[in-house]
């Protein structure tokens, strides 16, 4: 598996949304862009949690809408 | 369609029943147990040692059904307790660990259970609650907390896991003939038994048939529901 930070999480949302590679961009929004609903989102945290060892608060998530913002999120953790 | 059904608390009284007619109904069947291991079931239930007062366990559980008969597709969340007394005399941790065993533990299970049925945009969650829940019962402050509480979790996941197309339900049943209700007086039973107007105490088998319909396929457009099956006791409480 590629070391790369944003390859893991990458791999993680593919899995898990359901999307192609080339569409988990930093500027991809969850919403519009990936289809993800709000209980997409928390599966996609609870698996990134587990790959990265980081915890996540719930109110860390507040205003998180991009793929950007959540792979800065967890990359700031590492 | 065969599923994976997990009862808890299946080794006797409403919960074996519950595993009798969900086996009947050609679904693979796993039970917990907490103090006795049950005698007589069918050798191919899984049955699983869980307090569902302790996550770990609780965790355990899960895994050891998940590694043998796969992810839990219908859970019976039926494991409870009772510590009846009146409130004046009742103390704060007779409330507590009724509201743990039933209520929490209710949450416990079903929020296990509820990651795998995401995946597979496939559950069933029925909760055992009580018609004391809605009624309320002089000496069961904690037991009818409980079995409300479970309304309220129940309603909820119904909510969140809806577009998952997960269903979540409750059945209240009203007395039933369990070795529960052997302890009680033949007077106090006759009071009961006066009170419904079916004029007679449940059996096991009545409360679990309307939990083997909510956990079939058939059932699939009811959530958030309270299913009475208490002979009518409970009519107009809800």
């Amino acid at each position: 598996m590629s070391d790369d930070p944003f390859e893991r999480f990458k791999k993680c949302a593919v899995e898990l949304l359901n999307v192609q590679p080339d569409q988990v961009t930093k500027e991809a929004r969850f919403g519009d862009d990936l289809d993800a609903d709000s209980l997409d989102l928390v599966e996609l945290v609870m698996a990134l949690e587990e790959e990265f060892d980081v915890t996540v608060d719930e109110s860390e998530l507040e205003g998180i809408e991009t793929v950007g913002q959540a792979f800065d999120l967890i990359n700031a953790k590492l | 369609m065969s599923r994976v059904a997990l009862v808890t608390g299946g080794n006797r009284g409403i919960g074996l029943a519950c595993a009798r007619a969900l086996a009947d109904a050609g679904h693979r069947v796993a039970i917990t147990y907490r103090s006795a291991p049950p005698e007589g079931v069918p050798a191919d239930w899984l049955c699983v040692a869980c307090d569902v007062t302790d996550t770990a366990q609780v965790d355990a559980a899960f895994s050891t059904i998940e590694a043998e008969l796969g992810p839990v597709e219908i859970l019976v969340s039926n494991a409870g307790v009772t510590a009846d007394m009146l409130v004046l005399r009742m103390g704060e941790d007779a409330f507590g660990s009724v509201i743990d065993a039933n209520l929490v533990g209710g949450f416990r299970v079903a929020k296990r259970a509820v990651a795998k049925m995401m995946r597979a945009r496939f559950g069933r969650i029925i909760f055992l609650g009580s018609v004391v829940g809605s009624t309320g019962q002089a000496g069961q402050a904690n037991y009818a907390a409980s079995k409300a509480g479970l309304v309220g979790l129940a309603r909820s996941l119904a909510r969140e896991f809806a577009s998952r197309s997960i269903t979540v339900n409750v059945v209240a049943p009203g007395p039933v003939a369990t070795e529960m209700f052997a302890a009680v007086s033949d007077d106090t039973r006759a009071a009961i038994e006066g009170a419904v107007p079916l004029g007679r105490l449940a059996e096991p088998e009545e409360v679990a048939a309307a939990v083997a319909f909510l956990a079939s396929d058939a059932a699939g457009y009811i959530t958030g529901a309270v299913v009475p099956v208490d002979g009518g006791l409970g009519m107009g409480a809800t």
